[in-house]
């Protein structure tokens, strides 16, 4: 935890309300963002009980798993949610702008500019938690390698053909999901744990509703007493009056409410199964509707609350500003979707299990690229994600006391003026280390050259060696001058491209050699375990 | 494991494992050789012989190191072992790329651009300027130094650029890191963020494996401690024998804590300042206070090194001490109080910044000193590895009491991956018997 966190966090206890710890929005809100809530079942990872999902939050479309172990029902429910995501994805997948992209040319080797097609706007998915993340990669990876029955008609348990579709989009959003800074897939606990620093721990901000009672809590409680209520409260049949926003469900319900009214389900399926004439099965397939518009009934009731809860959090982040950055790494969230877009319409298959040696490489690189991205630009973007790296020594402000030309020695001097800074802060300056400021968006470089203390605070010398213009003088506004207020950063703002890697079929003898021809994955196998 | 046996004679023990290694480099039929080196166990010179032997059998030779210090640490290494050798330093195109000592070498050619230094026997850089590096034809040979601290996509990166390597590396420091997770590669033979010596291993288990025997840098009152804590199943002994190697101190004590604690590492190789158990914030005001006291009082007393190297006693000069901490905060805030007392030219550093050198004495300030939690990071075996193995004499570490507790209270709750291999021993029984070590050297003191 930095220490404007902890602070933060402290200030949430003392005045009972959570305090910000952003002053703008750091992520991406779609106008039109798919909301969904997932529950599962206890005991059996992956096995869906119901969802909220949709776009319109007074009108959510409820998905009900009657018997979440009836495989049959399950791929129901999946056809079903395929038939709400869908569709919602294929309407940003026609409106395209025209853009370039670097490609590698495949026979100079040289980078090119193409022109490409780009998605003028991305779906986005919200799901209440970081599990609700987990349950979209699960599912992804569950339903991806099914096969329908028009692939193979020899198979057991053919999927709906949509199925596998949603399993790729579902896979491909979890994947991105891991991309720092992304907004494809967001948990809504994580967005607002980001803005906002409540007077509790980290664990205890993953309930959505405890965390929502501390950043709003309701009139004449605390957060503290809020959150706690939120937690733990119950109703007179032992319910949780705030339900768990899941995926997993609380026990008290499963027990009392759940299992049994799936009981009553089961019993009217097997009365329905044995009747021996149209009249009596009329009467039996009532009693089994009954039965399922109860387990239906139960889920809306613990998933509602959630739903509101999600939109209600989604309020709270729209009335902050957005970012200056976050409209670039959006960008590149679009570019993702496109891309898989367009591998969809190629026909090319499903995502493989596993990552090859060089993909694997190739993620956590640029992985660890956005990481930084996202720690530089969410600073410049906010003073106080800037006052926590200013506390690091990471950075540091102060007012330009001083401005002496200099110049470089060798045939064509250039302009190498030295500024000295007065800061308060304590950055950890390494000798001839660099700093950088934010010039009209671009960074400019400069060396760090002396450091002595003065009266609160200390003099910092540093000498600019860039972004002067090409002349002996420097170009207007490309100095600080006396009296300006600057801000420098230790950290660079801009990433470097990475190493380049050989290509999977030329990976090399250390990393087992070439992966082989990419077939066709097959689908998984059923096996002693598969119980269902 | 070539040196089954034991061998009396270091040296002679040391000199086998070398030749050993030496054969399997120059004339063995696999593509790698692997050798495991203990703290200060001759690793650097290793290196430096096995490139002069293949460069002296006419094999051209691309060295890959980690950090450009190490790189540039090597080419004076072998340019001082032969003066005649043309080396190759390729460089990166950032603004002093790399020590100026470099230029006044004759026989040393530096360049930003790999064709400038084509056809030269030697090639050193680091892992990631090879990486930009296109060849048409591989080098026949390439030595991998820190091979440990080197993550397997770097190694994935520059493995095209050689046909055979020799991998180096001390297996005991700090594992290569990444800085957003990676858990969904967990258990893959080549995890992108594991080290390289791991995934090499793992999809060629037959290469010949080495291990480097003796410590010359740790005394006679180090290397058993540090081999028993951080390498139990590959134990190593220290190169020199009990009263080898002595410090002593022109002043005598003043009674205080730092002192005592001096003169109690001076005598056995290892002190423990103990300050009050408290829980604080990770710049300690008063462990920050206590490192400094101890570090000023240790050149305020006139130490002398007597050792193997010189057969006069040696001053303890502000170059040969060095002060290791875990976070660069505590570092910073050492620095400050350092010059706050007067003292400069004491290297203060992180414990990544400080693998691979070594000091006279070292005071550290122990990672978990004040601390309420004991998290994976400072539990890491490396990092205390690392502070605890870079002093030729002694080591004083500044620690709050309640650390044993500490660890009682917080058990390694790492969750277990499926297909990685577990990693022995964790930091929380490294630290354990460290701790149980220091214990017999402990001096309350209350600042």
């Amino acid at each position: 935890m930095s220490l404007i966190d902890a602070l933060g966090r402290l200030e949430a206890v003392r005045t009972g309300r959570a305090q910000p710890a952003a002053t703008v929005r750091h992520r991406h809100l779609s106008d039109r963002p798919l909301v969904l809530v997932p529950l599962t079942t206890a005991g059996e990872a992956g096995a869906p009980l119901g969802a909220l999902v949709g776009t319109d939050r007074d009108a959510p479309r409820l998905l009900v798993v009657p018997q979440p172990r009836d495989r049959d029902l399950r791929f129901a429910f999946l056809a079903e949610l395929a038939d709400a995501v869908l569709p919602y994805i294929d309407s940003y997948a026609g409106e395209v702008e025209a853009a370039e992209r670097t490609e590698t040319d495949p026979e100079t080797g040289k980078r090119v500019k193409v022109e490409a097609e780009l998605c003028a706007d991305a779906p986005q998915l919200i799901v209440p938690s970081r599990g609700g993340i987990e349950l979209v990669r699960l599912l992804g990876r569950s339903m991806r390698f099914r096969r329908t029955a028009e692939q193979d008609p020899e198979t057991p348990h053919p999927a709906p053909p949509r199925v596998p579709l949603l399993g790729r989009w579902l896979t491909h959003y979890g994947e991105r999901a891991r991309v720092p800074g992304s907004s494809l897939l967001l948990a809504l606990t994580d967005l607002l744990s980001r803005h906002w620093a409540t007077g509790q721990s980290g664990l205890e901000d993953q309930h959505l509703g405890a965390l929502l009672a501390w950043i709003d809590p309701p009139d004449g409680m605390t957060g503290a007493q809020a959150a706690l209520r939120a937690e733990l409260a119950r109703d007179a049949d032992g319910q949780l009056l705030c339900p768990p926003a899941g995926p997993a469900t609380d026990p008290a319900f499963d027990n009392r409410l759940l299992a049994p009214a799936i009981e009553r389900y089961d019993r009217a399926r097997t009365a329905l199964a044995a009747a021996e004439d149209g009249l009596e099965a009329d009467g039996r397939l009532a009693a089994l509707a009954a039965a399922e518009r109860e387990i239906r009934a139960l889920v809306e009731r613990v998933t509602r609350p959630t739903w509101d809860a999600v939109w209600r959090g989604l309020d709270l982040l729209r009335a902050l500003p957005e970012g200056a950055h976050v409209e670039e790494r959006w960008t590149r969230d679009r570019w993702s979707f496109t891309g898989h877009r367009d591998r969809v319409l190629a026909g090319e298959p499903p995502q493989p299990r596993r990552d090859d040696a060089v993909t694997a490489a190739h993620k956590l690189a640029a992985r660890e690229r956005e990481q930084a991205r996202l720690d530089a630009q969410e600073a410049l973007d906010d003073p106080l994600v800037m006052a926590e790296r200013r506390l690091a020594g990471e950075a540091f402000t102060g007012e330009v006391t001083e401005v002496v030309m200099a110049y470089s020695e060798g045939k064509r001097p250039s302009p190498r003026p030295l500024v000295t800074v007065r800061t308060e802060d304590r950055p950890h300056l390494a000798e001839r280390a660099k700093v950088y400021r934010s010039l009209g968006g671009r960074p400019q470089t400069a060396e760090f050259v002396g450091y002595e203390p003065c009266p609160d605070g200390a003099l910092i010398v540093l000498r600019i060696t860039d972004k002067m213009g090409r002349g002996k003088e420097p170009e207007p506004g490309s100095v600080p001058e006396k009296g300006e207020h600057v801000c420098f950063t230790l950290f660079e703002h801009e990433q470097r491209g990475g190493a380049k890697l050989p290509e999977p079929e030329r990976t090399p003898w250390t990393h087992g050699g070439p992966p082989g021809e990419p077939g066709p994955e097959p689908a998984d196998p059923v096996t002693e375990e598969d119980l269902l | 494991m070539t040196t089954a046996e034991a061998v009396a004679d270091p040296g002679a023990a040391a000199a086998r494992a070398t030749d050993a290694i030496l054969r399997d480099t120059l004339h063995g039929t696999e593509r790698g050789v692997v050798v495991d080196s203990p703290p200060g166990a001759g690793k650097s010179t290793l290196v430096v012989r096995a490139a002069l032997e293949l460069a002296a059998a006419g094999r051209p030779l691309m060295i890959v190191a980690q950090t450009n210090a190490q790189v540039d640490d090597l080419v004076l290494r072998l340019a001082e072992k032969d003066p005649e050798l043309p080396v190759g330093r390729l460089h990166s195109s950032d603004s002093d790329p790399y020590d100026k000592a470099l230029d006044d070498l004759p026989n040393v050619r530096t360049s930003a651009k790999a064709g400038d230094l084509a056809g030269l026997p030697v090639v050193l850089s680091t892992a990631a300027k090879w990486a930009h590096v296109k060849v048409d034809e591989p080098w026949r040979h390439a030595i991998v130094d820190e091979a440990y601290q080197m993550r397997s996509d770097a190694l994935l990166a520059v493995a095209g650029l050689f046909e055979r390597a020799l991998f180096v590396g001390d297996p005991g420091q700090l594992d290569p890191f990444a800085i957003v997770g990676s858990e969904q590669w967990a258990g893959l033979s080549y995890d992108p963020s594991a080290s390289a010596v791991t995934t090499l291993l793992a999809h060629n288990p037959g290469l010949p494996q080495h291990r480097l025997p003796v410590s010359w840098r740790l005394p006679a009152s180090a290397a058993p401690l540090v081999s028993a804590a951080f390498y139990p199943y590959t134990p190593f002994r220290s190169g020199t024998g009990e009263g080898d190697r002595r410090l002593a101190f022109a002043v005598p004590s003043d009674g205080s804590g730092p002192d005592r604690v001096i003169d109690e590492a001076a005598a056995c190789g290892w002190g423990l300042l103990e300050l009050p158990a408290r829980h604080t914030p990770r710049t300690d005001p008063e462990a920050v206070h206590a490192v400094a006291a101890v570090v000023r009082r240790l050149l305020e007393r006139g130490g002398a090194a007597v050792s193997e190297r010189s057969p006069e006693p040696a001053p303890l000069t502000a170059d040969r001490i060095a002060v290791g901490t875990a976070h660069r905060d505590q570092a910073a805030a050492i620095r400050a109080a350092l010059a706050g007392l007067g003292v400069t030219d004491v290297t203060v550093d992180t414990a990544n910044r400080l693998q691979g050198r070594e000091y006279d004495v070292t005071v550290v300030l122990h990672p978990l000193s004040g601390r309420p939690d004991a998290t994976a990071f400072h539990l890491e075996t490396g990092r205390l590895c690392v502070l605890a193995s870079r002093h030729r004499h002694a080591c004083i570490v500044v620690c709050r009491a309640g650390v044993t507790e500490l660890l009682d209270d917080h058990p390694s709750t790492e969750p277990v991956q499926l297909g990685v291999t577990v990693k022995f021993p964790d930091g929380w029984e490294a630290n354990h018997a460290v701790l149980a070590h220091l214990a017999k050297h402990r001096v309350a003191w209350r600042p």
